[in-house]
């Protein structure tokens, strides 16, 4: 999933200065999924808001909505009809869907809610941490299941570098060395002469340095 | 004796079966061109090539390529670092060209250290490469005379191709099979980490050895004069990938304050002389940091003085 943080409210409110009608829309999603922009935080986030500007003495209006998604049409449509009677949405998507709700309505101002970090994993409740950034090209086949481009903070192909110790990587003690994960992963599958096989330079053309990317699948368009 | 296949001083040294000696210059935080050439002065004479380099510890310091130049100049043999931390394949490339333009015959290949250690931690990093596709890169431009995009280069580079290996890193298990893969990728030598537990470099040097690497390659073992018990310390503590035992500590912290930079050479001496007769050190590498009026002592106690002359 696409893991985000929400945004302290300090922030949020200094981005909704100048508007009386707002609408905070979450999303069912991922950013419900990682407690940052669900039905829960919704409510809670148009509550403090709510509360905010009554102590500042203001008339705001602040309503509410989840959708289903904010990164499909046709869940983004729903909320339509009502958009005429707002200043501004706060949207507590990620990036995605903040900015797909921009592009559909176009003449109306909208905001992000939350930070939006990484694609990841839950590894606890309360704890999520990476393991993709979409590269296009997946290598995981030659790197026993374990993303070096995403979890080595030198996105080594051929690591581990010489900082690694005890399974950490040199950059925080308390994050794993990708590349220690890697090897015991190979060993525990038999396959640790794979490790000497030179991992070739990468095309980073399918990645972020392409620009930006699109599929189309002409066998399912309509 | 294998064929030389580039006009670097240093591949001939070796090659003639000399223990070779290297040693290293940091470059100013600064334009000042005398640092580095003071510098170079303090060690020219007791090492043979110089290691410039590249924003160690991802410190914004005077370009490695630029001081190279003033070694140049000054008739002295130096060894471009270069680190893929901050450069993608086209500045990569472009670099080497630039330096080879200059005749400096010698590459170091690493990644670099993260920039989160350095004053800009806030800055982008590259990784376009790593040191294994570096060091492939040198390679094949060298040998084969063709950019990374299949064109000819006119005048392609005439590099001795170096890569750092750390024994001392974990999982110590893979650190013979990294060494091997360096090899593959087109090492012809290797500076070591800086040594100070003896024996675990020394069982390093054995797994090497029965793989035949040290055949495959010139590995220059590296050493760093402690300056006090504190430095013994900090390297302990702080720096990733860094062996000090701790009887080292305790030797250091054992004599008085003012004796300890002694204690410290001596150490460093000590360690190169056992390691002289290890089989496969093809020389050493001596990162005197900061400290580079000491490298002569160094050199001329551990016996390795005067340096063969070689054109
Ligand atoms: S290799 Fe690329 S696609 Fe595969 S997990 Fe890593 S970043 Fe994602
Ligand atoms: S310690 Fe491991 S994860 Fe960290 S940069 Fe080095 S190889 Fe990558």
């Amino acid at each position: 999933m696409i893991v985000a943080k929400q945004k302290p409210l300090e922030e949020i409110i200094e981005e909704l200065q100048d508007y009386t009608k707002i609408l905070v829309a979450g999303c069912n999603e991922c950013v419900t999924v990682c407690e940052a922009g669900g039905k829960k935080e919704t409510a809670i986030l148009a509550s403090s808001l709510r509360m905010y500007f009554l102590n500042q003495g203001k008339d705001v209006k602040i309503d509410e909505v989840t959708l289903e998604r904010q990164c499909d049409h046709e869940y983004l449509e729903e909320i339509r009809k009502v958009i005429g009677s707002y200043e501004a949405i706060l949207s507590l998507a990620c990036g995605v869907g903040v900015q797909f709700m921009a592009e559909k309505y176009f003449s109306v101002p909208v905001f992000p809610g939350v930070d939006t970090c990484f694609m990841g994993v839950t590894e606890e409740r309360g704890v999520w941490s990476e393991r993709c950034q979409g590269c296009g090209q997946c290598i995981l086949a030659r790197t026993a299941g374990i993303c070096p481009v995403s979890r080595c903070a030198k996105r080594l192909l051929n690591g581990p570098c010489g900082g690694s110790t005890k399974g950490k990587c040199e950059i925080d003690k308390e994050l794993d060395c990708a590349w220690q994960i890697i090897i015991d992963r190979l060993k525990e599958l038999g396959k640790l002469e794979q490790y000497e096989q030179l991992s070739p330079i990468k095309d980073w053309s399918t990645e972020r340095a392409g620009g930006p990317r699109k599929i189309t699948r002409e066998d399912i368009r309509q | 004796m294998k064929e030389v296949k580039t006009p670097s001083k240093l591949e001939k040294i070796l090659n003639a079966g000399h223990l070779a000696v290297t040693s290293e210059c940091g470059p100013p935080r600064g334009s000042d061109p005398n640092v580095i050439i003071n510098k170079a002065k303090m060690v020219k004479d007791h090492v043979d090539a110089i290691n410039i380099t590249d924003n160690q510890t991802s410190v914004t310091r005077l370009c490695s390529i630029a001081s190279c130049i003033h070694l140049k100049l000054m008739g002295l043999e130096p060894v471009l670092q270069m680190v893929t931390r901050d450069r993608n394949r086209i500045a990569i490339q472009s670099d080497i060209l630039g330096a080879a333009s200059f005749d400096i015959n010698n590459i170091l290949c690493i990644s670099g250290d993260h920039q989160k250690f350095g004053d800009n931690p806030k800055g982008q990093n590259v990784f376009d490469l790593d040191s294994m596709q570096l060091i492939q890169t040198v390679r094949y431009m060298r040998d084969e005379g063709k950019f990374l995009g299949g064109d000819d280069i006119d005048r392609p580079p005439r590099m001795f191709v170096g890569a750092a290996a750390n024994p001392f890193a974990d999982p110590f298990e893979i650190r013979v099979p990294r060494l091997a893969k360096k090899i593959a990728a087109g090492a012809e030598f290797i500076q070591t980490q800086c040594i100070y537990n003896v024996e675990k470099f020394k069982l390093w040097m054995k797994l090497a050895r029965d793989r035949g690497l040290h055949k495959k390659v010139y590995i220059l073992a590296g050493v760093t004069p402690l300056k006090s018990a504190g430095m013994a310390k900090y390297m302990r503590n702080r720096v990733p990938g860094m062996d000090v035992p701790e009887q080292v500590v305790k030797r250091m912290s054992g004599v008085p304050k003012d004796k300890q930079p002694e204690e410290g050479l001596e150490i460093c001496i000590e360690t190169i002389q056992q390691l002289k007769e290890e089989e496969g050190v093809a020389g050493f590498h001596i990162m005197a940091i900061e400290w580079e009026e000491k490298v002569p002592e160094i050199v001329e106690k551990s016996g390795l003085y005067p340096r063969p002359r070689i054109n």
